[in-house]
């Protein structure tokens, strides 16, 4: 049985999939990067052959997410593709009709607006509102909450709670200013939650179109504080998909399989490469004055890949 | 002779290098901005000041400990912070030590004694207006050519076949203009200049998208402060237009406005009919008129906090929406990662692709 790897390498997880041909999630995993991509993707890579059965061969894969390069060279991906189109192509696998994507996830925040099928507009957070993923997961540690029970505590606030949202350092403080004053912890959260919201909508979603069904993707879908609050500010409801979080690496398998089916042969090394030792080295470039740090991936003693250049110096490899 | 320096605005050094030098004086070079420049600037401005004059303080401060007495710059029209920039150069510059002044260009036809005292001030060898008129025509054809050049690579860039040959063919065919002195020689060096471009191995079959660029004048014009945008579509195989060339905007701002400006303020009317400084009205103006000519995409590009092009930017949906086209915005500021641009950038392609191909039939 053939099926199509997608692996989505983001700033706080790893995503990998394993999409059956009909599109079904034979294996989903979600790990944590924690600042080590190359180790999140070995040991990703080694739970996904284990989860295996033996008859399923790799017939395609793709890579999505701010680490889709490096993932790309190591695995031999045959799609590279950025967040937006996967999380756009996913999206509309599991709801058809869908004409609004919000996604956030750990570090940029994105809404993607789809009309019949097509991508027609999208954003992403430009300067505020990034990061929002990693600042829940940040408050959550510092209130000593488990990041899964956060969404539930805002949802048995009675009493609301006005927290600045304009970036996150403000968030923060005010939020520390109002427990100070002695506001129940659930009354702050949702404050938190609806604050992000604003924020979100105002920034990323400024000036577009949100029209139903609106489906709510990334890491913080999993917060059903910010998805309430998402539907009391938008008034409609907001769907969240079951496999919410693994989004970008279900549209990255799903692009691979469209690649694949027309050129019919993958570049994929194989699962052996999660036994080979990669290290990555940088060096600043001295051929013209933006002195560009370049980084290089070595797969045992072989360069392959460079990124960071200006100009096309170092793509040859 | 006096020392003087201006601004890095891409190759147009070339030209203003052989001017200054004509009229007698000593050009000391100011450097493609840097890291270094970036970090000069961002120690020495005020933090809320946007990035054009983060970058040109830094470049100032690169060449002032060589010498330099006298900078050369461009005022403001409009309500735009920028007219005060150099002023706020000069004082910042002084507090730091170095006693130079700065000759403030504001447009001729609004100030022409103002102009003409400019003029004398850069003229030691005290030449007459018309040999300072023929001096001015030459590095105005120089200019000319240079703008020429650049726009045939970003038609070249997507088409051509072997990866960086168009900037590595650019790069060579410059050296040839700068070295023109003459009127006729200028004109024999650019018209070899276009020739060898045209050179370069291109596939004619390619699907080009095509994108207008608009925005703010400094971070449009210079590569350097944009994360050579243009070289990033060109290479994604898209063909880029510039709203704004060095040349047109002097057109604009010296005898009178031109065709082509009045033509942008019309389209721009019935979406913002004030000028509110900067180029915010151009960004919309040619948003229109890129949507008329059937263009695939715009992107706007800005300083953070740049009061004008915010002002265009939330007016942007609504003429995208209007006139079926999408636009893009970047604020940049001081950032040097390119990762999330080539991200958005990549997305914006792919969804021009998808739209181009959805429009034609099957």
């Amino acid at each position: 049985m053939k099926a199509y790897l997608g692996i989505d390498v983001g700033s706080v997880s790893t995503n990998i999939v394993i999409l059956s041909e009909a599109g079904e999630v034979l294996t989903g995993l979600y790990l944590r990067t924690r600042g080590r991509p190359i180790e999140a993707i070995q040991s990703g890579l080694k739970a996904a052959r284990e989860s295996l059965k033996p008859d399923v061969e790799i017939a395609g894969v793709g890579t999505t997410g701010s680490g889709r390069y490096l993932a790309g060279v190591m695995v031999g991906a045959d799609v590279i593709k950025n967040e937006i189109t996967a999380h756009a192509v996913a999206a509309c696998m599991l709801v058809p009709d869908v004409q609004t994507v919000l996604e956030i996830g750990g570090q940029d925040s994105k809404i993607i607006i789809l009309r019949d099928g097509v991508v027609v507009d999208f954003a992403m957070n430009t300067v505020c509102a990034a990061g929002t993923g990693s600042f829940l997961d940040q408050q959550a540690a510092r209130l000593n909450i488990p990041i899964e029970q956060f969404g539930e505590l805002a949802l048995q606030s009675t009493n609301p709670v006005r927290i600045a949202g304009r970036c996150t350092v403000f968030a923060e403080s005010d939020m520390i200013h109002k427990q100070q004053m002695g506001h129940a912890l659930p009354d702050i959260i949702n404050g938190l939650c609806e604050a992000l919201v604003r924020n979100y909508l105002n920034n990323v979603g400024k000036g577009k179109e949100i029209l139903p069904p609106v489906v709510f993707q990334g890491g913080v879908a999993a917060n059903i504080g910010i998805k309430a609050a998402f539907e009391r500010a938008l008034g409609m409801p907001v769907l969240v998909p079951e496999h919410h979080k693994i989004m970008g690496a279900i549209g990255a398998a799903q692009l691979a399989a469209e690649k694949v089916a027309g050129t019919g042969q993958t570049g994929f090394k194989g699962f052996g490469i999660t036994e080979l030792p990669y290290h990555t080295r940088s060096f600043e470039c001295d051929g013209c004055p933006n002195a560009c740090e370049i980084a290089e991936i070595y797969e045992e003693d072989k360069v392959i890949g460079r990124w960071g250049a200006r100009c096309p110096r170092w793509d040859v490899i | 002779m006096p020392r003087v320096t201006f601004p890095h605005v891409a190759e147009s050094y070339r030209s203003f290098k052989m001017l200054m030098e004509d009229l007698g004086n000593e050009v000391i070079l100011p450097p493609r901005p840097s890291k270094h420049t970036l970090d000069l600037g961002v120690r020495y401005a005020p933090e809320f000041a946007c990035f054009p004059v983060k970058i040109l303080l830094g470049t100032y401060l690169e060449t002032c400990p060589k010498g330099v007495e006298l900078i050369v710059t461009s005022g403001g029209v409009g309500p735009c912070r920028a007219g005060h920039y150099a002023q706020l150069h000069k004082k910042i510059l002084h507090s730091l030590g170095y006693p130079v002044d700065i000759v403030v260009f504001e447009p001729p036809r609004l100030y022409p004694l103002d102009f003409l005292h400019n003029i004398q001030r850069l003229n030691p060898r005290r030449m007459s207006y018309r040999a300072i008129y023929e001096c001015v025509r030459r590095a105005w054809r120089k200019l000319q050519a240079l703008d020429n050049v650049e726009k045939l690579t970003h038609k070249v860039r997507p088409k051509e076949t072997i990866r960086g040959a168009t900037t590595r063919t650019y790069r060579r065919v410059l050296e040839w203009i700068d070295r023109a002195y003459s009127l006729v020689e200028i004109e024999e060096a650019e018209r070899s200049a276009l020739e060898e471009l045209q050179k370069v191995p291109q596939d004619p079959n390619r699907d080009v998208l095509r994108v207008g660029i608009v925005g703010e004048v400094y971070v449009l014009l210079e590569p350097a402060s944009n994360l050579e945008i243009e070289e990033t579509l060109g290479n994604l195989g898209v063909e880029v237009e510039r709203s704004l060339f060095l040349t047109g905007w002097t057109r604009d701002n010296t005898w009178a406005e031109t065709t082509e400006g009045l033509t942008v303020k019309e389209a721009a009317m019935p979406y913002l009919p004030e000028l509110l400084g900067g180029h915010g009205r151009d960004s919309i103006g040619n948003t229109v008129l890129y949507a008329k000519r059937g263009f695939d995409g715009v992107i706007q590009l800005a300083p953070f906090t740049c009061i004008p092009e915010i002002v265009a930017r939330t007016i942007l949906p609504r003429v995208s929406e209007e006139h079926n086209i999408p636009v893009l915005t970047f604020f940049l500021d001081e950032q040097t990662g390119k990762a999330g641009m080539t991200t958005r950038l990549e997305a914006f392609v792919d969804l021009m692709r998808r739209k181009k191909a959805a429009r034609r039939p099957a």
